[in-house]
């Protein structure tokens, strides 16, 4: 009796109130998808960053209607989903060649001129762990075998174009 | 120095609550700027750095900006939000160039804030009219004839006469105040959304107007 009483007055689910509710909550969820990505984008930017979406917002700001909404949250959640993959992605990479790196220093001879740089364990830098040969040919004859941390990124310009001014 | 709030129509208020305009008179002069402000932009220049940049998308005032940006269609990472935008240009200018006066005044506001500050040419502006709504059919930017077309329902600062800026843009041509010997009224104006302290946007406008010299 009171529903039909409800429905008949309007009151409790007049369709512009349920629109607008649903677009608070599209809204809020757009709000907690954006820094899920925020912090997924942080996270990322280490390990080499997160690959850029093609940008399908339009030039203007303005009222978005709840299908609108619906798509950027969609979009939105699509991004948060990649991007968590991709991360999850290079950590167990990551993970792997930190694995492979502690194995070279246990056992050089066996990984023989093996590379892994820094950014590939997560590390910052530009140094890269290799497996060489201690005393060049005479070490490859002897099997003496050594991980060597090359160190300092290289010059921005290079040398050849300094030189060349 | 007291700040008043703009007019937001009535369906943005019922949409986002949080979307508020405040603003400002002053008389100031716009010139070059003096070098206590130089200063000042390069003491912010040292204080923006590549991490800091990385991680201020998750720092609770972009985020509301950038939460916005998506709720009204527009991609932050496509059109940045007013504070990463000039942070990125310090990275890749590698510091903060003085521009004048009042560009110097709004670009301090904001990189000390986070909250972003425009300002509009005093004697084009009814203050008492201003505040944000959506753009009728067949309005102009600038209202006069030579302004570009606004889509209908596009979201846009105006008072009683006409549009002065996109939301989130720069104001119409001949809107912002030009330099000058004299001096002359500003309105400055900040939007703040949801998210962002009331207290941080009136500091912005405290900021903007003490650089400007009237604090």
């Amino acid at each position: 009796m009171l529903l039909e009483h409800q429905s008949r007055t309007g009151i409790g689910s007049p369709p512009a109130q349920d629109e607008r509710a649903a677009r608070r909550t599209l809204r809020a969820q757009i709000a907690k998808l954006e820094r899920e990505l925020a912090e997924a984008f942080v996270t990322a930017y280490p390990m080499g960053g997160l690959d850029a979406e093609p940008s399908r917002s339009c030039a203007a700001p303005r009222l978005l209607d709840l299908g609108e909404l619906e798509r950027v949250r969609d979009d939105l959640a699509a991004r948060v989903r990649a991007a968590r993959a991709t991360i999850s992605e290079r950590a167990d990479r990551q993970a792997a060649n930190r694995v492979l790196l502690e194995r070279m220093l246990l056992e050089p001879g066996r990984y023989r001129f093996v590379r892994i740089a820094n950014r590939d364990i997560g590390e910052p830098g530009c140094g890269v762990w290799q497996v060489r040969p201690r005393l060049g040919l005479i070490g490859m004859l002897m099997g003496w075998w050594q991980v060597k941390l090359s160190s300092g990124c290289p010059l921005a310009t290079g040398r050849g174009a300094a030189a060349a001014h | 120095m007291s700040f008043a709030s703009g007019l937001i129509a009535p369906e943005l208020t019922a949409e986002f609550p949080g979307l508020r305009l405040h603003w400002t008179e002053l008389e100031a002069r716009v010139g070059a700027s003096p070098r206590d402000v130089r200063r000042r932009l390069r003491e912010l220049s040292d204080r923006v750095a590549g991490a800091g940049v990385v991680a201020m998308r998750t720092q609770p005032i972009p985020h509301a900006y950038r939460a916005f940006y998506r709720q009204v269609g527009l991609d932050p990472d496509a059109a940045r939000i007013p504070g990463e935008e000039v942070a990125v240009r310090r990275l890749l200018q590698g510091g903060f160039g003085s521009r004048g006066t009042l560009q110097d005044a709004l670009l301090i506001g904001l990189v000390e804030t986070g909250v972003p500050v425009w300002a509009l040419d005093a004697r084009r502006v009814d203050v008492h009219s201003l505040g944000i709504r959506a753009a009728h059919s067949g309005e102009r930017l600038g209202g006069g004839a030579d302004g570009f077309s606004l889509p209908a329902g596009q979201l846009v600062v105006a008072d009683a006469a006409c549009v002065h800026a996109t939301l989130f843009g720069d104001p119409a041509p001949g809107h912002a105040p030009a330099p000058g010997p004299g001096m002359q009224r500003i309105v400055l104006y900040a939007v703040a959304v949801e998210g962002v302290p009331a207290i941080h946007v009136e500091e912005a406008l405290w900021i903007c107007t003490d650089v400007l010299g009237v604090g």
